[in-house]
Protein backbone atom coordinates (compact mmCIF):
# COMPACT_ATOMS: atom_id res chain seq x y z
CA UNK A 1 0.00 0.00 0.00
CA UNK A 2 1.50 3.33 -0.97
CA UNK A 3 0.60 6.62 0.54
CA UNK A 4 1.02 9.79 -1.41
CA UNK A 5 3.47 12.29 -0.04
CA UNK A 6 1.24 15.35 -0.05
CA UNK A 7 1.60 18.20 2.40
CA UNK A 8 0.03 17.73 5.81
CA UNK A 9 -3.04 19.55 6.97
CA UNK A 10 -2.02 22.26 9.42
CA UNK A 11 -2.05 21.16 13.02
CA UNK A 12 -5.02 22.46 15.03
CA UNK A 13 -3.03 23.90 17.92
CA UNK A 14 -6.21 24.69 19.85
CA UNK A 15 -7.07 20.98 19.92
CA UNK A 16 -3.66 20.15 21.40
CA UNK A 17 -2.59 21.39 24.82
CA UNK A 18 -0.88 24.75 24.91
CA UNK A 19 2.84 24.65 25.65
CA UNK A 20 2.38 26.93 28.67
CA UNK A 21 -0.18 25.32 30.98
CA UNK A 22 0.52 26.48 34.54
CA UNK A 23 -1.89 23.95 36.07
CA UNK A 24 0.80 21.47 35.01
CA UNK A 25 3.66 23.18 36.79
CA UNK A 26 6.57 21.60 34.94
CA UNK A 27 5.37 23.21 31.71
CA UNK A 28 6.06 26.69 33.09
CA UNK A 29 9.83 26.57 32.55
CA UNK A 30 9.71 24.16 29.60
CA UNK A 31 7.34 26.00 27.26
CA UNK A 32 8.56 28.21 24.44
CA UNK A 33 7.29 31.74 24.99
CA UNK A 34 7.47 32.79 21.35
CA UNK A 35 5.09 31.75 18.61
CA UNK A 36 6.04 28.73 16.52
CA UNK A 37 7.30 29.67 13.05
CA UNK A 38 4.93 28.20 10.46
CA UNK A 39 6.45 26.37 7.53
CA UNK A 40 4.96 24.59 4.55
CA UNK A 41 5.67 20.86 4.55
CA UNK A 42 9.18 20.24 3.25
CA UNK A 43 10.58 16.91 2.05
CA UNK A 44 11.94 16.25 5.53
CA UNK A 45 8.43 16.61 6.97
CA UNK A 46 6.52 14.52 4.42
CA UNK A 47 9.08 11.68 4.57
CA UNK A 48 9.87 9.72 7.69
CA UNK A 49 11.60 6.60 8.94
CA UNK A 50 10.11 3.18 8.35
CA UNK A 51 10.53 0.14 10.53
CA UNK A 52 10.75 -3.47 9.45
CA UNK A 53 9.06 -6.47 10.96
CA UNK A 54 12.54 -7.88 11.54
CA UNK A 55 13.15 -5.46 14.39
CA UNK A 56 10.03 -6.60 16.25
CA UNK A 57 10.39 -9.55 18.59
CA UNK A 58 7.64 -12.11 18.96
CA UNK A 59 6.67 -10.92 22.46
CA UNK A 60 7.26 -7.22 21.95
CA UNK A 61 3.52 -6.48 21.97
CA UNK A 62 2.79 -8.83 24.88
CA UNK A 63 3.57 -6.97 28.10
CA UNK A 64 2.17 -9.87 30.12
CA UNK A 65 4.98 -12.10 28.91
CA UNK A 66 7.77 -9.90 27.57
CA UNK A 67 9.42 -9.27 30.92
CA UNK A 68 8.09 -12.18 32.97
CA UNK A 69 10.29 -14.90 34.36
CA UNK A 70 9.67 -18.28 32.77
CA UNK A 71 6.47 -19.75 34.17
CA UNK A 72 5.49 -16.60 36.06
CA UNK A 73 3.03 -13.81 35.33
CA UNK A 74 2.67 -10.18 36.36
CA UNK A 75 0.01 -9.23 38.89
CA UNK A 76 -3.04 -7.22 37.83
CA UNK A 77 -6.00 -6.99 35.50
CA UNK A 78 -5.27 -8.63 32.17
CA UNK A 79 -6.36 -6.53 29.19
CA UNK A 80 -6.14 -6.43 25.42
CA UNK A 81 -5.48 -2.95 24.08
CA UNK A 82 -6.21 -2.56 20.41
CA UNK A 83 -7.32 -0.15 17.73
CA UNK A 84 -6.41 1.39 14.40
CA UNK A 85 -3.93 4.04 13.48
CA UNK A 86 -5.63 6.14 10.83
CA UNK A 87 -5.15 9.65 9.52
CA UNK A 88 -7.50 12.61 9.43
CA UNK A 89 -8.75 11.41 6.03
CA UNK A 90 -9.68 8.10 7.71
CA UNK A 91 -6.98 6.29 5.73
CA UNK A 92 -5.30 3.47 7.61
CA UNK A 93 -1.65 4.02 8.48
CA UNK A 94 -0.06 0.64 7.74
CA UNK A 95 3.26 -0.76 8.98
CA UNK A 96 3.91 2.08 11.38
CA UNK A 97 5.66 1.68 14.72
CA UNK A 98 3.52 2.01 17.86
CA UNK A 99 5.36 1.98 21.18
CA UNK A 100 3.74 2.00 24.63
CA UNK A 101 4.95 2.33 28.21
CA UNK A 102 3.12 2.32 31.50
CA UNK A 103 3.17 1.75 35.26
CA UNK A 104 2.41 -1.66 36.72
CA UNK A 105 -0.88 -2.58 38.38
CA UNK A 106 0.19 -0.78 41.57
CA UNK A 107 1.04 2.43 39.72
CA UNK A 108 4.82 1.99 39.86
CA UNK A 109 7.15 2.48 36.89
CA UNK A 110 10.23 0.41 36.26
CA UNK A 111 12.49 3.46 36.29
CA UNK A 112 15.23 4.45 38.68
CA UNK A 113 13.69 7.87 39.18
CA UNK A 114 10.27 6.56 40.25
CA UNK A 115 10.24 6.38 44.04
CA UNK A 116 6.54 5.65 44.60
CA UNK A 117 6.14 3.18 47.45
CA UNK A 118 4.01 0.77 45.46
CA UNK A 119 6.32 -2.15 44.64
CA UNK A 120 7.87 -3.13 41.37
CA UNK A 121 6.50 -6.31 39.86
CA UNK A 122 9.43 -8.57 38.98
CA UNK A 123 7.41 -9.96 36.08
CA UNK A 124 6.42 -6.67 34.50
CA UNK A 125 8.60 -4.33 32.46
CA UNK A 126 5.84 -1.98 31.36
CA UNK A 127 6.77 -1.45 27.71
CA UNK A 128 5.97 -2.90 24.34
CA UNK A 129 5.94 -2.13 20.65
CA UNK A 130 4.36 -3.35 17.45
CA UNK A 131 3.91 -2.45 13.80
CA UNK A 132 0.39 -1.78 12.58
CA UNK A 133 -0.83 -4.31 10.02
CA UNK A 134 -1.78 -3.47 6.42
CA UNK A 135 -5.11 -2.08 7.65
CA UNK A 136 -3.51 0.07 10.33
CA UNK A 137 -4.48 -2.23 13.20
CA UNK A 138 -2.40 -2.64 16.37
CA UNK A 139 -2.85 -4.97 19.32
CA UNK A 140 -1.16 -5.29 22.69
CA UNK A 141 -1.73 -7.56 25.66
CA UNK A 142 -0.92 -5.98 29.00
CA UNK A 143 -1.87 -5.36 32.63
CA UNK A 144 -4.13 -2.42 33.40
CA UNK A 145 -1.89 0.21 35.01
CA UNK A 146 -2.75 1.60 38.43
CA UNK A 147 -3.19 5.28 39.22
CA UNK A 148 -0.28 6.96 40.96
CA UNK A 149 0.38 10.15 42.91
CA UNK A 150 2.71 12.79 41.53
CA UNK A 151 4.15 16.03 42.83
CA UNK A 152 2.28 18.95 41.29
CA UNK A 153 -0.41 20.17 43.61
CA UNK A 154 -0.35 18.59 47.08
CA UNK A 155 -2.62 15.68 46.19
CA UNK A 156 -2.62 15.04 42.46
CA UNK A 157 -3.12 11.53 41.11
CA UNK A 158 -2.72 10.41 37.55
CA UNK A 159 -5.61 8.40 36.14
CA UNK A 160 -4.70 4.94 34.92
CA UNK A 161 -2.97 5.64 31.63
CA UNK A 162 -0.72 4.19 28.97
CA UNK A 163 1.77 6.38 27.15
CA UNK A 164 2.02 5.86 23.40
CA UNK A 165 4.31 6.95 20.59
CA UNK A 166 3.42 6.75 16.89
CA UNK A 167 5.37 7.64 13.75
CA UNK A 168 3.10 7.71 10.70
CA UNK A 169 4.69 8.04 7.27
CA UNK A 170 6.09 11.58 7.60
CA UNK A 171 8.18 13.07 10.38
CA UNK A 172 5.65 15.89 10.87
CA UNK A 173 3.12 13.25 12.00
CA UNK A 174 5.32 12.27 14.93
CA UNK A 175 3.11 12.04 18.01
CA UNK A 176 3.45 11.05 21.65
CA UNK A 177 0.37 11.05 23.85
CA UNK A 178 -1.40 9.08 26.58
CA UNK A 179 -4.56 7.01 26.66
CA UNK A 180 -7.01 6.78 29.53
CA UNK A 181 -9.68 4.25 30.49
CA UNK A 182 -13.39 4.85 30.17
CA UNK A 183 -15.11 5.56 33.47
CA UNK A 184 -12.04 6.59 35.47
CA UNK A 185 -13.03 9.48 37.81
CA UNK A 186 -9.43 10.68 37.90
CA UNK A 187 -9.53 11.75 34.25
CA UNK A 188 -11.41 14.97 34.93
CA UNK A 189 -9.29 15.70 38.03
CA UNK A 190 -5.91 15.41 36.33
CA UNK A 191 -3.93 18.59 35.60
CA UNK A 192 -2.09 16.87 32.72
CA UNK A 193 -5.34 15.70 31.11
CA UNK A 194 -6.75 19.18 31.64
CA UNK A 195 -3.99 20.81 29.61
CA UNK A 196 -6.37 19.72 26.82
CA UNK A 197 -9.22 22.20 26.81
CA UNK A 198 -11.84 20.58 24.58
CA UNK A 199 -13.72 17.72 26.30
CA UNK A 200 -14.13 16.06 22.90
CA UNK A 201 -10.35 15.96 22.55
CA UNK A 202 -10.02 14.29 25.97
CA UNK A 203 -12.67 11.81 24.87
CA UNK A 204 -10.49 11.02 21.87
CA UNK A 205 -7.80 9.71 24.25
CA UNK A 206 -10.22 7.63 26.32
CA UNK A 207 -10.11 3.92 25.49
CA UNK A 208 -13.51 2.24 25.52
CA UNK A 209 -14.34 -1.11 27.05
CA UNK A 210 -14.80 -3.46 24.09
CA UNK A 211 -16.71 -6.53 25.20
CA UNK A 212 -16.73 -7.95 21.68
CA UNK A 213 -12.97 -8.38 21.72
CA UNK A 214 -12.77 -9.54 25.31
CA UNK A 215 -11.36 -13.03 25.72
CA UNK A 216 -13.78 -14.87 28.02
CA UNK A 217 -12.25 -16.12 31.28
CA UNK A 218 -8.96 -14.43 30.34
CA UNK A 219 -8.74 -10.72 29.49
CA UNK A 220 -11.01 -7.76 28.94
CA UNK A 221 -10.45 -5.59 25.88
CA UNK A 222 -10.15 -1.82 25.51
CA UNK A 223 -10.15 -0.05 22.19
CA UNK A 224 -8.60 3.22 21.14
CA UNK A 225 -8.16 4.50 17.61
CA UNK A 226 -5.22 6.82 17.10
CA UNK A 227 -5.53 9.58 14.51
CA UNK A 228 -2.48 11.12 12.85
CA UNK A 229 -2.39 14.21 10.65
CA UNK A 230 -3.81 13.79 7.19
CA UNK A 231 -2.27 14.75 3.88
CA UNK A 232 -3.58 16.83 1.05
CA UNK A 233 -4.10 14.94 -2.15
CA UNK A 234 -1.22 15.36 -4.57
CA UNK A 235 -3.47 14.67 -7.57
CA UNK A 236 -3.46 18.28 -8.77
CA UNK A 237 -0.08 19.32 -7.48
CA UNK A 238 2.07 18.47 -10.50
CA UNK A 239 1.78 21.97 -11.94
CA UNK A 240 4.80 24.32 -11.69
CA UNK A 241 5.11 26.00 -8.33
CA UNK A 242 3.63 29.47 -8.53
CA UNK A 243 4.40 30.72 -5.06
CA UNK B 1 -10.83 -0.61 4.45
CA UNK B 2 -11.83 0.91 7.72
CA UNK B 3 -15.29 2.29 8.36
CA UNK B 4 -14.31 5.73 9.59
CA UNK B 5 -15.73 9.03 8.40
CA UNK B 6 -13.29 11.57 6.97
CA UNK B 7 -12.46 14.92 8.55
CA UNK B 8 -11.19 13.38 11.74
CA UNK B 9 -9.19 15.34 14.26
CA UNK B 10 -5.62 14.40 15.07
CA UNK B 11 -5.34 12.68 18.44
CA UNK B 12 -4.33 15.37 20.92
CA UNK B 13 -0.82 15.26 22.32
CA UNK B 14 0.07 14.71 25.95
CA UNK B 15 3.47 15.07 27.56
CA UNK B 16 5.89 12.17 27.14
CA UNK B 17 6.38 12.41 30.91
CA UNK B 18 9.49 11.63 32.95
CA UNK B 19 9.59 7.96 32.00
CA UNK B 20 9.57 8.15 28.19
CA UNK B 21 12.79 6.12 28.26
CA UNK B 22 10.97 3.03 29.50
CA UNK B 23 9.14 2.81 26.23
CA UNK B 24 11.59 4.35 23.79
CA UNK B 25 15.16 3.84 25.05
CA UNK B 26 14.94 1.07 27.67
CA UNK B 27 18.47 -0.15 27.05
CA UNK B 28 19.98 3.32 27.29
CA UNK B 29 18.58 3.73 30.81
CA UNK B 30 19.53 0.26 31.99
CA UNK B 31 16.10 -1.38 32.05
CA UNK B 32 17.02 -3.96 29.43
CA UNK B 33 14.17 -6.25 28.52
CA UNK B 34 13.09 -7.74 25.23
CA UNK B 35 14.49 -5.26 22.69
CA UNK B 36 17.93 -6.18 21.40
CA UNK B 37 18.79 -2.58 20.69
CA UNK B 38 16.94 0.66 21.23
CA UNK B 39 15.27 1.90 18.05
CA UNK B 40 17.24 4.78 16.58
CA UNK B 41 20.37 4.09 18.63
CA UNK B 42 22.60 4.07 15.55
CA UNK B 43 22.28 6.07 12.33
CA UNK B 44 25.45 4.88 10.63
CA UNK B 45 27.42 1.71 10.07
CA UNK B 46 30.87 1.23 8.58
CA UNK B 47 29.50 1.27 5.02
CA UNK B 48 27.61 4.55 5.31
CA UNK B 49 28.61 7.06 2.65
CA UNK B 50 29.61 10.59 3.58
CA UNK B 51 31.60 12.54 6.14
CA UNK B 52 31.08 11.40 9.70
CA UNK B 53 30.02 14.09 12.15
CA UNK B 54 28.87 14.16 15.75
CA UNK B 55 26.21 16.38 17.25
CA UNK B 56 26.19 16.87 21.00
CA UNK B 57 23.98 19.20 22.95
CA UNK B 58 21.53 19.78 25.72
CA UNK B 59 17.93 20.89 26.01
CA UNK B 60 17.85 23.81 28.44
CA UNK B 61 14.87 25.15 30.39
CA UNK B 62 13.86 28.69 31.33
CA UNK B 63 15.93 28.55 34.53
CA UNK B 64 19.02 27.66 32.48
CA UNK B 65 19.06 24.05 33.70
CA UNK B 66 19.57 21.18 31.25
CA UNK B 67 16.70 18.71 30.99
CA UNK B 68 17.86 15.33 32.23
CA UNK B 69 14.71 13.53 31.14
CA UNK B 70 14.36 14.72 27.55
CA UNK B 71 14.27 12.49 24.49
CA UNK B 72 15.62 13.85 21.23
CA UNK B 73 15.04 12.53 17.72
CA UNK B 74 16.68 13.64 14.49
CA UNK B 75 15.68 13.06 10.88
CA UNK B 76 17.96 14.07 8.07
CA UNK B 77 18.96 13.42 4.48
CA UNK B 78 21.92 11.24 3.56
CA UNK B 79 25.18 12.58 2.16
CA UNK B 80 23.53 13.01 -1.26
CA UNK B 81 20.49 14.83 0.10
CA UNK B 82 18.09 11.85 -0.12
CA UNK B 83 15.82 10.58 2.66
CA UNK B 84 15.76 6.90 3.59
CA UNK B 85 11.99 6.70 3.20
CA UNK B 86 9.66 4.92 0.76
CA UNK B 87 8.17 8.35 0.06
CA UNK B 88 11.50 9.60 -1.29
CA UNK B 89 10.80 9.83 -5.03
CA UNK B 90 13.98 11.55 -6.22
CA UNK B 91 16.23 8.52 -6.03
CA UNK B 92 17.45 5.75 -3.79
CA UNK B 93 18.97 6.88 -0.51
CA UNK B 94 22.02 5.19 1.00
CA UNK B 95 20.68 1.94 2.44
CA UNK B 96 23.45 2.07 5.05
CA UNK B 97 22.20 5.33 6.46
CA UNK B 98 19.13 5.32 8.63
CA UNK B 99 18.49 9.05 8.59
CA UNK B 100 16.61 8.76 11.86
CA UNK B 101 18.17 8.72 15.30
CA UNK B 102 16.85 8.79 18.83
CA UNK B 103 18.74 9.50 22.05
CA UNK B 104 17.87 10.05 25.66
CA UNK B 105 19.47 13.02 27.36
CA UNK B 106 21.99 11.79 29.92
CA UNK B 107 20.31 11.35 33.32
CA UNK B 108 23.03 13.39 35.06
CA UNK B 109 24.41 15.93 32.58
CA UNK B 110 21.45 16.21 30.25
CA UNK B 111 23.74 15.80 27.27
CA UNK B 112 22.71 13.98 24.10
CA UNK B 113 24.98 12.80 21.29
CA UNK B 114 24.33 11.66 17.73
CA UNK B 115 26.90 10.05 15.43
CA UNK B 116 25.75 10.75 11.91
CA UNK B 117 26.93 12.03 8.52
CA UNK B 118 26.98 15.47 7.01
CA UNK B 119 23.61 15.77 5.26
CA UNK B 120 23.45 16.76 1.60
CA UNK B 121 21.24 19.56 0.36
CA UNK B 122 17.52 19.03 -0.11
CA UNK B 123 15.24 21.14 -2.31
CA UNK B 124 12.58 23.32 -0.72
CA UNK B 125 9.48 23.82 -2.86
CA UNK B 126 10.42 23.96 -6.54
CA UNK B 127 14.12 24.11 -7.29
CA UNK B 128 15.35 26.24 -4.43
CA UNK B 129 17.80 24.39 -2.24
CA UNK B 130 17.85 24.30 1.51
CA UNK B 131 21.14 24.51 3.35
CA UNK B 132 22.32 21.24 4.90
CA UNK B 133 20.45 20.67 8.14
CA UNK B 134 19.03 18.07 10.49
CA UNK B 135 15.48 18.18 11.78
CA UNK B 136 15.05 17.75 15.54
CA UNK B 137 12.04 16.66 17.58
CA UNK B 138 12.11 17.09 21.36
CA UNK B 139 9.80 15.58 23.96
CA UNK B 140 10.03 15.56 27.77
CA UNK B 141 8.10 15.93 30.97
CA UNK B 142 6.57 19.42 30.87
CA UNK B 143 6.53 19.57 27.05
CA UNK B 144 2.89 19.15 26.07
CA UNK B 145 3.40 18.88 22.31
CA UNK B 146 6.66 17.63 20.80
CA UNK B 147 8.82 20.50 19.53
CA UNK B 148 10.17 20.59 15.98
CA UNK B 149 13.31 22.51 15.22
CA UNK B 150 16.26 22.39 12.81
CA UNK B 151 20.00 22.43 13.21
CA UNK B 152 22.16 24.13 10.58
CA UNK B 153 25.94 24.12 10.27
CA UNK B 154 28.25 27.02 11.18
CA UNK B 155 30.66 26.21 8.32
CA UNK B 156 27.94 26.56 5.63
CA UNK B 157 27.50 30.33 5.77
CA UNK B 158 26.68 30.82 2.07
CA UNK B 159 24.12 28.04 1.97
CA UNK B 160 22.61 29.24 5.23
CA UNK B 161 22.25 32.77 3.85
CA UNK B 162 20.29 31.38 0.89
CA UNK B 163 18.18 28.95 2.90
CA UNK B 164 14.45 29.55 2.34
CA UNK B 165 13.52 28.43 5.86
CA UNK B 166 16.10 30.57 7.62
CA UNK B 167 15.04 33.50 5.45
CA UNK B 168 11.55 33.38 6.98
CA UNK B 169 12.74 33.93 10.50
CA UNK B 170 12.06 37.28 12.14
CA UNK B 171 13.65 38.98 13.97
CA UNK B 172 16.81 38.05 12.09
CA UNK B 173 18.97 37.55 15.18
CA UNK B 174 16.91 34.48 16.02
CA UNK B 175 18.47 32.64 13.06
CA UNK B 176 21.57 32.16 15.23
CA UNK B 177 19.59 29.90 17.58
CA UNK B 178 19.42 27.30 14.78
CA UNK B 179 23.12 27.24 13.93
CA UNK B 180 25.33 24.78 15.75
CA UNK B 181 28.70 25.73 17.17
CA UNK B 182 31.95 23.88 16.67
CA UNK B 183 33.40 22.77 13.35
CA UNK B 184 33.45 19.64 11.27
CA UNK B 185 33.39 16.89 12.46
CA UNK B 186 32.19 17.79 15.97
CA UNK B 187 29.23 20.09 16.41
CA UNK B 188 27.37 21.31 19.48
CA UNK B 189 23.71 22.25 19.40
CA UNK B 190 22.02 23.46 22.57
CA UNK B 191 18.26 23.87 22.40
CA UNK B 192 16.83 26.58 24.64
CA UNK B 193 13.16 26.17 25.46
CA UNK B 194 12.76 29.67 26.85
CA UNK B 195 14.47 32.94 27.58
CA UNK B 196 16.61 35.43 25.78
CA UNK B 197 18.03 33.00 23.23
CA UNK B 198 14.99 30.76 22.92
CA UNK B 199 15.47 28.39 20.00
CA UNK B 200 13.16 28.86 17.02
CA UNK B 201 10.56 26.08 16.98
CA UNK B 202 8.44 25.30 13.95
CA UNK B 203 4.84 24.50 13.23
CA UNK B 204 5.51 22.16 10.30
FE1 LIG C 1 2.74 8.16 33.29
Amino acid sequence: MTQDAGAFFPRDLAWHPKAYAPEYKTSVLRSPSRALVSLPSTLGDTTGPVFGQNMIGELDNDLILNFARPGELPIGERIILHGHVIDENAKPVPRTLVEIWQANSGGRYRHKKDGYLAPLDPNFGGFGRTLTDDDGRFRFRTIKPGPYPWPNNANDWRPSHIHFSVFGSGFAQRLISQLYFEGDPHIRLCPIVNTIKDPAAIEQLTAKLDMNNTIPMDARAYRLDIVLRGRRSTMFENRPEGN
Amino acid sequence: MVPFPGNLKESPSQTAGPYVHIGCTPNAVGIGGPYGEDAGARLVNDKTKGDRISITGRVIDGANAPLRDAMIEIWQADADGLFNSPLEKRGAADTNFRGWGRQAADGESGQFRFETVMPGQVPFAADRMQAPHAQFWIVARGINLGLHTRMYFPDEADANAADPVLQRIEPRWRVATLIASGARPNYTFDIRLQGENETVFFDV
